[in-house]
């Protein structure tokens, strides 16, 4: 039991008072106070300065103006939340995201879920069409960007999305420029949907494969309909902790669109989601980080509300898992 | 997973063969796997497809299914091409994936390991202060980590891309979630053996976890390998851009050659798409992992 006796000096008087009888307690618990710290130790160093240090930091610049400058220069209290929140643009912008949540989030919950439906029920070949979903996410937004913007709604002939229409003989659509109708949504939706749709399908499978099968069964005795009734009454059901997870999960990244706009349109007004625009405050040709922190820190507070309230409304997520 | 292919086992054939509408609904159900299929590879088919045409074959005004003649000479184009800096962009990414990655892993498992079995008396304090950090959406950090980092003077360096991303709060709690449930007895009897807390860890713990850290691994790497708006953040010189900066940057430059683009489109996904062909069940098993928050 009683290992070498390197460690066993009780370095802590109050872990020392605690120990147990033997060898082993003793060395287990004289060093830990040390030990713990040696594997804890260097993360919680890295979190203080690379996730608390700049919060705390960007509290205090969003009371101050700091053009082109990370320390604070001149205090103008509450003058940077006031500006932002009375900023047309950002507002837009929240506008913005708005449109692009109400159309994202129930496309990506219905349409995951189908896949994740067909995908489960096929007999054949599963892996494979699971496989076939679940490959875009090898792709960066940039790479999706890319071929959306160059290949697919280039707005030009050449364009595939123009080449199929022109057979049924619409004109060619310049779609990342029409605002009026708003062309570019689909695009823009799109896009994200072919990155996204798998790996939600895959927490959905997951979901689908937790389900009890003796619940079916049941259900079947009881005289259910197979097909939607089934689906309504159990599969859906027994879904819910997945679906307030790909809820949530969804929402949060939508708030932080950023990639796909920024590669496809660029910083416009017309289509400029928040982060797109605190981008451009915070980091264009003028550093305004005063004003780029009060902006950054209302949308973590908007942010952190809404996924609270979204918490709430469908209940905490943990019972079905 | 065994048990789970069983349950749908089990499943399919109440589902289905009872339904008065069985045959036709299997039959649409078919087609609409097959159209979705095609909706999904059709990327990849024009990556290639543009990766492998001239110019004048992209560009022209007949759509063509595949390049009259394939220009695998584009690959070559596409190194020499002195404007955009594409095998440095490349070395970066590497660089950035993989030092990244596993530092994020060492640093997470080791503080998720402490956190579960090393007593100590404020660990609790300390495990809410780093859950605390989930509470904060991601993307919004890029300000305030610009601040600290650019007055490091790490704006334009490797450091200034890896070494912030490297505390994630989120990875810790999965491995302290996943030691928690690590079994005991094997840890007992290593420390009956007289290894300490760290001997344990590396001998026992880590060996025995590898599909674990496998799984993360690879969800890291992706992340970090298409992450993108750290990095044009920090990347203001041409010389720090990692790869998807460089093909951003291309796309917006003067004149775009569409398919020295996609080559490199082409290339840039060629290593996840291997991770994808070689990792895919635990890729799986970590976005089953980490998407599941609550």
């Amino acid at each position: 039991m009683s290992s070498s006796a390197q460690d066993v000096v009780p370095t802590e008087p109050v872990a020392a008072g605690k120990r147990r009888v033997g060898g082993k307690r003793q060395k287990g618990i004289a060093g830990t106070t040390r030990t713990f710290w040696l594997f804890v130790g260097p993360f919680v160093a890295g979190l203080l300065i690379f996730s608390y240090l700049p919060i705390i930091w960007s509290l205090v610049l969003s009371f101050f103006e700091a053009y082109n400058t990370v320390t604070p220069s001149k205090f103008v209290g509450l003058q940077n939340y006031i500006d932002m929140l009375t900023d047309r643009n950002f507002l837009s912008s929240l506008g913005t995201f708005t449109v692009f949540a109400v159309f994202i989030v129930p496309l990506t919950f219905v349409m995951s879920l189908a896949l994740a439906l067909l995908v489960n029920q096929v007999k054949v070949a599963k892996a494979f069409f699971r496989s076939v979903f679940f490959l875009p996410t090898a792709c960066s937004y940039v790479v999706a960007s890319l071929i959306w913007k160059l290949s697919i709604f280039n707005g030009v002939r050449f364009g595939l999305a123009n080449t199929v229409l022109s057979w049924f003989g619409v004109e060619n659509i310049a779609w990342l420029s029409t605002v009026d109708p708003p062309w570019y949504w689909i695009p823009i939706i799109s896009v994200r949907l072919w990155l996204q749709l798998g790996f939600y399908m895959i927490l959905f499978i997951a979901g689908l494969q937790r389900i009890n099968p003796s619940l079916y069964e049941a259900a079947y005795v009881d005289g259910a309909k197979p097909g939607w009734q089934i689906f309504r009454y159990i599969t859906l059901p027994q879904l819910r902790a997945t679906s307030v997870s790909v809820l949530i999960l969804n929402l949060i990244a939508a708030y932080q669109a950023f990639d796909e706009f920024y590669n496809l349109i660029g910083n416009v007004n017309y289509a400029r989601p928040p982060l797109v625009y605190l981008y451009g405050i915070s980091l264009g040709s003028i550093q305004d980080l005063g004003h780029g922190s009060a902006g950054a820190l209302i949308l973590a507070v908007i942010i952190m509300i809404v996924t609270q309230l979204q918490t709430r409304v469908f209940g905490f997520g943990k019972a079905g898992d | 997973m065994a048990t789970a292919e069983r349950t749908s086992g089990t499943l399919e054939p109440i589902g289905y063969t009872r339904s008065p509408l069985g045959r036709v609904g299997g039959v649409l159900r078919w087609i609409a796997l097959l159209i979705a299929v095609v909706l999904f590879l059709l990327p990849f088919y024009l990556i290639l497809r543009n990766a492998l045409s001239t110019e004048a074959d992209i560009t022209a005004p007949d759509w063509t299914l595949f390049p009259p003649e394939l220009q695998w000479g584009n690959i070559k184009e596409l190194f020499s091409d002195t404007e955009v800096p594409i095998a440095r962009a490349l070395y970066n990414s590497a660089v950035v994936g993989i030092l990244g990655t596993g530092g994020q892993i060492l640093l997470a498992s080791l503080a998720g390991y402490g956190l579960a079995r090393i007593p100590y008396r404020h660990a609790d304090k300390v495990f809410y202060a780093i859950v605390a950090t989930l509470m904060i959406p991601g993307a919004v950090t890029f300000i305030p980590s610009f601040i600290v980092v650019s007055s490091l003077g790490w704006v334009s360096t490797l450091r200034g891309l890896i070494i912030p991303t490297l505390f994630s709060g989120f990875a810790a709690f999965l491995f302290r979630q996943y030691f928690l449930n690590f079994p005991k007895e094997l840890e007992e009897a290593a420390r009956v053996d007289g290894a300490g807390y760290f001997g344990v860890f590396w001998r026992i713990v880590v060996p025995n976890s590898l599909p674990f850290f496998a799984a993360i691994a690879a969800i890291t790497f992706i992340g970090n390998w298409n992450s993108f708006l750290w990095p044009l953040v920090i990347g203001q010189d041409s010389s720090s851009w990692t790869i998807q900066v460089a093909m951003s940057t291309f796309v917006t430059a003067q004149t775009v050659n569409i398919h020295e683009l996609f080559m490199a489109v082409a290339v840039s996904i060629l290593p996840l798409v291997l991770i994808f062909a070689f990792l895919q069940r635990y890729l799986i098993q970590g976005v089953t992992q980490s998407g599941i928050k609550d």
